[in-house]
C-alpha cells in the first residue's frame, strides 16, 4: 500500500488554510492599510517558503498522491523562492494598495495566496492535468488581480486582454495535453516520457501535441511570438499586481517548463529545442528593439522581460545535443540561474517605481525618473543597479547569468549555436542602450519633481536589501550557482 | 590579503565610505576622506614596487582563492614586469585626480571622489587580474564610474559622449567575453590566463580570437579607425575624468594586446601584424595631422593621445625586445604626459571657462609659474630628450627602422608632427602679448595646482633622465613574451 505522501504537500496546504482563515479575519479588520492581515498573509508565505526549503535542502525526491505531486529539490527550491518574491512583492505593493483603494478588502492578499498556491502546485505537478490545474488557479487569481482597480479603465482593459488571451493559452495547453493523452495513454509524467521513449508512438502525433503545448507554455512565459499581451498587461495592470505577474509567476512558469518539456517529453528535445531557438530569436529581436522606443517605465520593462526571456530560453535549448544530453545539467541549471536572478532584480526594479508611485501619480513615465539620483539616492542606487545587471555588466548578476547561458550555449561546439551565442551578445548591446538610458535620466537630468517623501520602514528596509542582493550576488554568485545546479542534478538525476 | 588585494580593495573602500558618508554640505569631509584613501591606496601600493624582483618573468604578489566554482573562476592576482609599473602609476594618478578636483568641484562631491575612488582599484584590478573572467569582471566594471563620471559632471554635450563612450567600448568587449568562454572550452574548462597561453589552438580559432580581443582592446586604446569616441568623450569629460581616461584607461586596452592577444594566438598576430601596424602608422601620421588643425585645446590632445598610442601598438606588433618594451615604456610615459596636458587645460578651462586655442594668449604673462609648468609638459609630449615622452618613443623607432626602414621613417614624422601642433598649441595660448580680458585677468596657480604640476613634473623628468628603473623592471618580461609568440601554437 502505498503512502499518501502528505509531507510532500505541506506547503501548499498550509497556503491554501492560511488562504481560507485569512479571507475570515479579514472580514473584521477595517483598518486601510489591513496590517493584520498583512502581517498574517507574510507569516504564512513565509511559513510555507520555509518549509519548501527545508524540504529542498534536506530531501531527495518523493512523491506523493498516487504520483499526482512531487517533491524534488529544483520543484522546493522554486517554491521557496517563488514564496519569497510573493513576500517582497506585497510588502513593495501594500502602501502603493493602500493609495488607490484597492485595500478596501483583503482581495490583494488572499488573491496573492491563492496565485502563489497555483504556482506551488504548478511546480509540485507530476502530473499534466495537476500542472494544469495549478495554472488555472494562478492565472484566475491574476485575472482577478489585474482587474482590482474596478475604477480605473486601462486595468480593466488590460485584465480583459489579459483574458480572452490568456484563456486562449491555456485552451492551447489544454488540447496539447489531451494529444498526449490520445497518444500515450496517461497524463502520469512519468509514463509519458516512457511511452514516447519506447518509440511506439508515431512521431507526427507526438510533435503535432508538442507544438500547442510548446504555443501554451511561450503564452505563459512571454516569450515572442506569442508575447502581445505582456506590454499591455504590465502597463495597465496596477503596479503591484505586475509585479505578482512578472515575478513569482515566471519561476512558476519556469517550472512548468521543465515538468513538461524536460521531464515529460525530452526524448523530443531535437523538436522543442527547434521552437525555442526560434522563439528565442524573436524575443531577442521583438524585446530589444521594442523596448527602445518605449517612454512608459513599465512597457519597457516588458519588452525587457520579453528579450530576457529569450535568453533563458537560450539556455533551455541547449540542454540535449544530437541525442546526447550529458549538457542537459550545464544548459538546464544555467537556466535556472537566469530565471532566478531575473526575478530577483524584477522585483527591485518595480519596487522602485511602487515606492515612486503616490496617491493619484503612478510614477510609470521614464521622465518621472528626472534627477532620481537627488530625489532618492537609494531609489536611484538600486534601480541603477538592476539596469546594470540586466544589462549583463559586472559585477553584478545579471553578467552570470548571461555568462552560463553563453556558456551553455558555446560547450555544444555547434557552429549554429555559436553564431546564436554571438547574435544574443550583439542583442544585448542594443539592450543596454536603453538600460543605460534609465540610468542616464536618473542620473545626469534634472529633477523635475519635488524630493520624495520617506517610504514606509519595511519598503526601504526590503528594497535596499534587494538591491544590496543584485550586487553582492554579483561579486559572489557561487553560492547560487552551486544551488541552481545541485537542484537540477539531483532532480535529473533521479 | 596579499598587497595587491590592498592595492585593489583600499580605494573601493573608501570610495564606498564616501558614497556612504557624504552628503551635501559634508563636502569637506568627503574631500579629506578621499585625500586619506588614496593617499593609503596609493602607499600600499609601493611594497609591490620595491618588492619587486627584477630578472624573472614570473608573476610575483600571487593570491589565488577560488570564486565561482561551479566555472573554475578563481580570484587570481599577480603582476610582472609588463603590468606591475600600472598598479602604482594608477593610485598616483587617482592622488592627483583628488587633489585636482579639490575647488573645482562642488556639486555631489561625495559621488565624484566616490566614482574616482572605486574606478582606480577596479583598474588595478585589471592590470592584477590573472584569471580571464576576473580580469573581464574588472574592465567592464570600469564603464560604470566612467559613464557616471561623464554623464553627470561633463560638459554641454555631455550625455551623447557618455553613450558613445558606453556602447563602443561594451561593443567591443561583448564579443571578447564570447572569446573567453571559447577559450575556457578549448583548454577543458580553465578560465586561468597562463594555461590558455600554452593551448594550442588552429589557425581558425586563433584568427577568430585574435579579432574578437581587437574588437575590445582596439576600441579601448583607441586605435585608427575606432577612435573617432576618444575626442566627442574628452571635450566633455570633467577634467579628472580626462586625466584618468588618457593616463589609465587607455592603457588597459595596449595591456590586454600584451596578456592576451600575443600569448594566446601569437600565429595570427604574426599573421595579421601588417594590419595592425598599419593601422598604427595611420594613428601616428593622419591623427597627428588631424591635430594639427584642432581648435579646441581638449580635442588637440585627445588626437595626440590617439597617435601617441600608434607608437604602443606599432612597438607591440613589429615583435622584438626593443619596440615591445618601448611600448610599455611610452604607455608610462604618456600617463604621466596626457594626465598633466589634461590637468593644464582643466587649471586654464577653471579659469576662463574656455577651451578653445583662439581664448587664450599671453597666458604667459599673468601665470609665469603655471606656464613653466605647461612648457615642461609640452616640450613632454612631443618627445624632448630628457622627458619622459622622449624614451619610449625613440625605442619605438628605433625599434620600426630596425624592422623597415620606411616604417621607421614613418613613424619618426610623428616626433615632428607632435613639435609641431604641441609648439603651435603652446605659442598661440600662452606666447605673445595679452591676448584679452579674460587673460588679463588671470591669476598665477595656487599652492594646490602647483602641487600637482609638480608632482607631475617631477615624474616626468625622473623617467626621461633615468629611465632604468623602468626598463629593467620589464626586461625579463618582455623577453619572455617575445621568446613565447617566436614559437608557433599551430596542431
Amino acid at each position: 500500500m502505498e503512502s499518501f505522501g502528505w509531507a510532500t504537500l505541506y506547503p501548499e496546504i498550509l497556503l491554501l488554510v492560511a488562504a481560507c482563515v485569512i479571507a475570515l479575519v479579514d472580514l473584521r479588520v477595517t483598518h486601510k492599510h489591513r496590517t493584520l492581515t498583512y502581517v498574517l498573509t507574510l507569516l504564512a508565505i513565509g511559513a510555507a517558503s520555509l518549509i519548501a526549503g527545508v524540504q529542498a535542502a534536506s530531501t531527495e525526491t518523493h512523491y506523493g498522491f498516487s504520483n499526482m505531486v512531487v517533491s524534488d529539490p529544483m520543484g522546493n527550491w522554486l517554491k521557496c523562492f517563488s514564496g519569497i518574491a510573493m513576500m517582497v512583492t506585497l510588502v513593495y505593493g501594500r502602501p502603493y494598495a493602500a493609495d488607490r483603494e484597492m485595500t478596501r478588502g483583503g482581495e490583494l492578499f488572499t488573491l496573492g495566496m491563492f496565485a502563489l498556491l497555483g504556482m506551488f502546485v504548478m511546480t509540485s505537478g507530476n502530473n499534466f492535468l495537476v500542472i494544469y490545474l495549478g495554472l488555472e488557479l494562478l492565472t484566475l487569481s491574476s485575472y482577478a488581480l489585474v482587474a482590482l482597480r474596478r475604477d480605473d479603465g486601462t486595468a480593466t482593459e488590460a485584465a480583459m486582454k489579459y483574458f480572452v488571451l490568456g484563456a486562449m493559452a491555456s485552451g492551447f495547453l489544454l488540447y496539447g495535453m489531451s494529444m498526449l493523452y490520445g497518444a500515450t495513454g496517461s497524463l502520469d509524467i512519468g509514463q509519458v516520457i516512457k511511452a514516447v521513449s519506447s518509440g511506439q508512438i508515431r512521431h507526427q502525433v507526438l510533435v503535432f501535441g508538442l507544438v500547442f503545448i510548446v504555443a501554451g507554455l511561450a503564452f505563459k512565459l512571454g516569450a515572442a511570438p506569442f508575447h502581445m499581451w505582456v506590454p499591455d498587461v504590465y502597463q495597465g495592470a496596477p503596479t503591484a499586481v505586475t509585479l505578482i505577474i512578472g515575478g513569482a509567476t515566471k519561476l512558476a512558469a519556469f517550472a512548468m517548463l521543465m515538468r513538461l518539456l524536460v521531464e515529460g517529453l525530452l526524448p523530443l528535445a531535437f523538436d522543442w529545442q527547434q521552437m525555442l531557438a526560434v522563439m528565442a530569436v524573436i524575443s531577442l529581436v521583438v524585446g530589444n528593439f521594442a523596448a527602445i522606443a518605449q517612454s512608459n517605465f513599465k512597457r519597457l520593462l516588458a519588452y525587457s522581460t520579453i528579450s530576457q526571456m529569450g535568453f533563458v530560453l537560450l539556455g533551455l535549448m541547449s540542454g540535449v545535443i544530437g541525442g546526447n544530453a550529458s549538457s542537459a545539467y550545464n544548459a538546464y541549471s544555467s537556466a535556472m540561474f537566469y530565471m532566478v536572478t531575473y526575478v530577483l532584480t524584477t522585483l527591485a526594479s518595480f519596487g522602485v517605481i511602487l515606492m515612486l508611485a503616490k496617491e493619484g501619480f503612478e510614477s510609470e513615465e521614464i521622465s518621472d525618473l528626472a534627477g532620481l539620483g537627488q530625489r532618492s539616492p537609494l531609489a536611484a542606487a538600486v534601480l541603477s543597479v538592476c539596469m546594470f545587471s540586466l544589462a549583463g555588466l559586472p559585477p553584478l548578476v545579471g553578467f552570470y547569468a548571461k555568462l552560463s547561458v553563453l556558456q551553455a550555449l558555446i560547450t555544444t561546439g555547434l557552429p549554429l549555436y555559436i553564431g546564436l551565442a554571438v547574435f544574443a551578445v550583439v542583442l544585448s548591446l542594443i539592450g543596454a542602450f536603453y538600460y543605460i538610458r534609465i540610468v542616464k535620466v536618473m542620473y545626469f537630468d534634472a529633477p523635475k519633481l519635488p524630493v520624495l517623501a520617506a517610504a514606509p520602514a519595511d519598503v526601504r528596509v526590503v528594497l535596499a536589501v534587494n538591491g544590496a542582493l543584485v550586487l553582492v550576488l554579483g561579486l559572489l554568485p557561487s553560492a547560487l550557482m552551486k544551488l541552481c545546479a545541485d537542484a537540477i542534478l539531483r532532480t535529473l538525476g533521479s | 590579503m596579499g598587497w595587491l588585494s590592498l592595492a585593489i580593495w583600499t580605494p573601493i573602500a573608501f570610495g564606498a565610505l564616501s558614497l556612504l558618508l557624504g552628503r551635501q554640505g559634508q563636502q569637506n569631509l568627503v574631500r579629506w576622506l578621499a585625500l586619506a584613501g588614496s593617499l593609503i591606496a596609493f602607499l600600499v601600493t609601493l611594497p609591490v614596487v620595491f618588492g619587486f624582483r627584477t630578472g624573472t618573468a614570473a608573476m610575483q604578489f600571487v593570491e589565488r582563492h577560488d570564486w565561482v566554482e561551479r566555472f573554475n573562476i578563481h580570484y587570481h592576482l599577480g603582476v610582472d614586469g609588463l603590468s606591475m609599473w600600472f598598479v602604482p602609476l594608477t593610485a598616483f594618478i587617482t592622488v592627483i585626480v583628488v587633489i585636482a578636483a579639490w575647488e573645482v568641484i562642488t556639486d555631489r562631491v561625495h559621488q565624484y571622489m566616490g566614482a574616482f575612488l572605486i574606478l582606480s582599484g577596479l583598474m588595478i584590478g585589471v592590470f592584477s587580474s590573472l584569471d580571464g573572467i576576473l580580469f573581464y569582471v574588472f574592465f567592464e566594471a570600469t564603464l560604470i564610474p566612467m559613464y557616471l563620471i561623464i554623464g553627470i559632471w561633463g560638459g554641454p554635450n555631455k550625455i551623447y559622449a557618455a553613450f558613445k563612450f558606453f556602447l563602443y567600448t561594451l561593443l567591443g568587449s561583448l564579443l571578447t567575453l564570447v572569446a573567453l568562454i571559447y577559450l575556457y572550452i578549448a583548454s577543458g574548462g580553465s578560465f586561468d590566463i597562463a594555461t590558455w597561453h600554452k593551448l594550442p589552438l588552429s589557425m581558425t580559432a586563433q584568427t577568430l580570437i585574435f579579432f574578437a580581443f581587437l574588437a575590445a582592446f582596439a576600441v579601448k586604446v583607441p586605435m585608427w579607425p575606432v577612435h573617432t569616441w576618444l575626442p566627442d568623450v574628452h571635450v566633455e569629460a570633467p577634467t579628472g575624468g580626462s586625466a584618468v581616461l588618457a593616463a589609465i584607461m587607455l592603457k588597459l586596452g595596449a595591456y590586454g594586446f600584451l596578456r592576451f592577444s600575443l600569448p594566446i594566438a601569437p600565429d595570427a598576430a604574426h599573421k595579421w601584424a601588417w594590419l595592425l601596424i598599419t593601422f598604427s602608422i595611420i594613428a601616428v601620421v593622419y591623427v597627428g595631422l588631424v591635430a594639427m588643425v584642432q581648435k579646441d585645446m581638449k580635442k588637440l590632445v585627445a588626437y595626440s593621445s590617439v597617435a601617441h598610442m600608434g607608437f604602443v601598438t606599432l612597438g607591440f606588433f613589429i615583435f622584438n625586445d626593443l619596440g615591445m618594451a618601448g611600448g610599455i615604456v611610452q604607455m608610462i610615459a604618456h600617463g604621466f604626459v596626457s594626465a598633466a596636458m589634461f590637468l593644464s587645460i582643466g587649471v586654464l578651462y577653471d579659469r576662463v571657462h574656455s577651451r578653445d586655442i583662439s581664448a587664450y594668449g599671453g597666458v604667459v604673462n599673468k601665470m609665469p609659474r603655471f606656464a613653466a609648468f605647461a612648457l615642461l609638459f609640452a616640450m613632454a609630449n612631443c618627445g624632448l630628450p630628457g622627458t619622459a615622452g622622449f624614451v619610449g618613443e625613440w625605442m619605438v623607432i628605433l625599434a620600426a627602422v630596425k624592422f623597415n626602414f620606411w616604417i621607421g621613417l614613418l613613424s619618426a614624422t610623428a616626433l615632428i608632427l607632435g613639435a609641431a601642433y604641441t609648439l603651435w598649441m603652446y605659442k598661440r595660448v600662452y606666447l605673445g602679448p595679452v591676448g584679452n580680458h579674460h587673460v588679463e585677468e588671470l591669476s598665477d596657480i595656487g599652492a594646490r595646482e602647483f602641487l600637482i604640476m609638480a608632482l607631475l613634473a617631477i615624474a616626468t623628468l625622473y623617467m626621461g633622465l633615468y629611465p632604468k628603473p623602468f626598463t629593467d623592471v620589464m626586461d625579463a618580461s618582455v623577453q619572455n613574451l617575445l621568446q613565447h609568440v617566436a614559437q608557433s601554437k599551430l596542431r
